[in-house]
């Protein structure tokens, strides 16, 4: 469904992706894992065209996405952004409906109130938090509004950013589940990043590592421990030593 | 010493080249929000919340700021007509200082203070926080959604408010002229009416327009090409401000050239 080949990035004389390939085939979870500053952040958002790729390909079902119609394909994605990403001025249930309130998908304020709700609930929110602004949620508690804004419109592909950095280990927990629900009971396929190997284990179908700007290893998430990558090894066991240099 | 010509005329050369390119994406910029204006499509809540922000929330700095230069103003033409006994002028010279400069001009910078300052640290807040990257995933247009109405709403309100800066200026000097300077209340305000032309106004007004659109356009381009980080957001705001402030300033001289001269 997703594919990604030889894709390069550089930010000024920073080459952050060099070369990498990655595919994703329809309804897999696929998490990608790697170091701070290797670039997974810069892969999705080069999907979704947030960041303009040098060089490389990416289709979406055979689909170049710098080409056609952005909306359409936008209205495909949903994504849950590292630090949410709410906006500020809007209660949470605009947020979460922002997209059924206007474009393409729009529908009557009444209905929009009520999929919002909806998916509110889903991620385990109470209808009282609808009229609250998101300052006022705490940061597991936005994090969970950021994933019902997410599959509000029930995408057929969803990006989750760094979904657990900064919760506790409970509330990680509750949000690794969610997506793992929300992506088999949506059908969806999903790419996630994380540094976190309690979600890799909780959320992946299949996992790849990103590692000096290109996919060193992917496989299913059963054969990582024995993947006999040493780069792999090093980062599921948090090992300072190794060959990934512990400073970067 | 031929090397370290060369070196300065070189870092003269960067210097210059770096404005230029600062012009051609402002130009850019600029041309992006316009031609949005006639591409569906349009967020009328967005818009009606930004009159109301820009507009209505900033009557009370502009009126404040009005009031209390219309009365400086009176005082310092009565101390210098005096000079030359011609202290009769003062409903006159507060009249037109007011129309034709003051008020668009202290209007204009008031509102670079409070509005430009305020749309920069909250977009470049929302690129920091991921909010802009949000808003595209969710297949609305940045531009659209942020830039248009703000930038709309400030052209289409400040004639407003320059109108009520004129006026509540020219009350300013008539409070201070009929209550301290001892003028009569009814010639004050005849010769007030008497000496201003159609073209006072206009002009006030359309420098109203063109500082409402300086103004909202240095906020959104500072905010959405803000650097990461609380000293990214803080520089956006430093420099939308100043930009523009010196750029009001820069059109109110070639508008009143346009304007008025002979």
């Amino acid at each position: 469904m997703i594919t990604i080949e030889n894709l390069h990035k550089s930010f000024g004389s920073n080459a952050v992706l060099r070369g990498a390939n990655l595919h994703v085939p329809k309804g897999e979870s696929m998490v990608v894992i790697g170091g701070s500053g290797t670039g997974k952040s810069v892969l999705i958002k080069s999907v979704l065209g947030l960041i303009q790729q040098d060089s490389g390909s990416i289709t979406v079902d055979g689909k170049d996405v710098n080409k056609g119609d952005r909306d359409a394909f936008l209205a495909r994605f949903g994504m849950l952004f590292q630090g949410a990403a709410l906006f500020d001025s809007l209660p949470v249930w605009q947020n979460v409906a922002f997209r059924l309130l206007r474009g393409s998908l729009k529908k009557p304020k009444d209905e929009a109130r009520a999929i919002a709700i909806e998916k509110l609930r889903r991620v385990g929110l109470t209808e009282d938090v609808a009229d609250r602004l998101p300052a006022e949620l705490s940061g597991g508690m936005q994090k969970r509004v950021g994933l019902a804004r997410a599959i509000a419109a029930e995408p057929e592909i969803i990006f989750f950013d760094e979904p657990t950095t900064g919760l506790d280990p409970i509330m990680s927990g509750v949000i690794n589940d969610l997506i793992r629900e929300i992506v088999t009971e949506m059908g969806a396929t999903a790419i996630t990043i994380t540094h976190d190997m309690t979600s890799v284990r909780a959320i992946a179908d299949k996992v790849a590592m990103l590692h000096a700007g290109k996919i060193r290893w992917s496989g299913p998430v059963g054969d990582m421990d024995a993947s006999n990558d040493p780069y792999v090894d090093q980062f599921i066991h948090g090992r300072a030593e190794g060959p990934i240099e512990a400073v970067r | 010493m031929i090397a370290a010509v060369s070196s300065f005329l070189a870092s003269l050369g960067a210097a210059f080249l770096g404005v230029l390119a600062s012009v051609g994406r402002l130009g850019v910029f600029t041309g992006q929000t316009i031609s949005h204006l006639v591409r569906p499509p349009f967020y009328g809540r967005e818009f009606a919340h930004a009159l109301l922000q820009i507009g209505f929330f900033s009557l009370p700095v502009v009126g404040l700021t009005a009031l209390f230069t219309g009365g400086a103003l009176a005082l310092q033409i009565y101390a210098g007509s005096a000079r030359f006994s011609a202290e009769a002028v003062v409903p006159q010279i507060v009249a037109i200082g007011m129309v034709r400069e003051l008020g668009p001009v202290l209007v204009g910078l008031m509102i670079a203070a409070r509005v430009t300052s305020s749309i920069a640290a909250e977009i470049a807040t929302m690129k920091v926080t991921e909010q802009i990257d949000a808003l595209v995933t969710l297949s609305t247009h940045p531009m659209k959604y942020l830039t248009l109405p703000r930038v709309l709403a400030a052209t289409l309100v400040m004639p407003l408010l320059v109108g009520v800066g004129d006026i509540v200026g020219i009350y300013g000097g008539y409070l201070v002229g009929t209550g301290r300077l001892g003028f009569n209340a009814a010639a004050y305000l005849q010769n007030t009416a008497d000496f201003l032309e159609p073209l006072d106004v206009i002009s006030s007004l359309a420098k109203g327009a063109v500082f409402g659109f300086i103004a909202a356009l240095m906020g959104c381009y500072y905010g959405m090409n803000s650097e990461r980080g609380a000293m990214g957001v803080g520089r956006a705001t430093k420099s939308s401000v100043v930009a523009a402030a010196i750029l009001i300033l820069a059109a109110n001289f070639l508008l009143t050239e346009a304007f008025f001269s002979a």
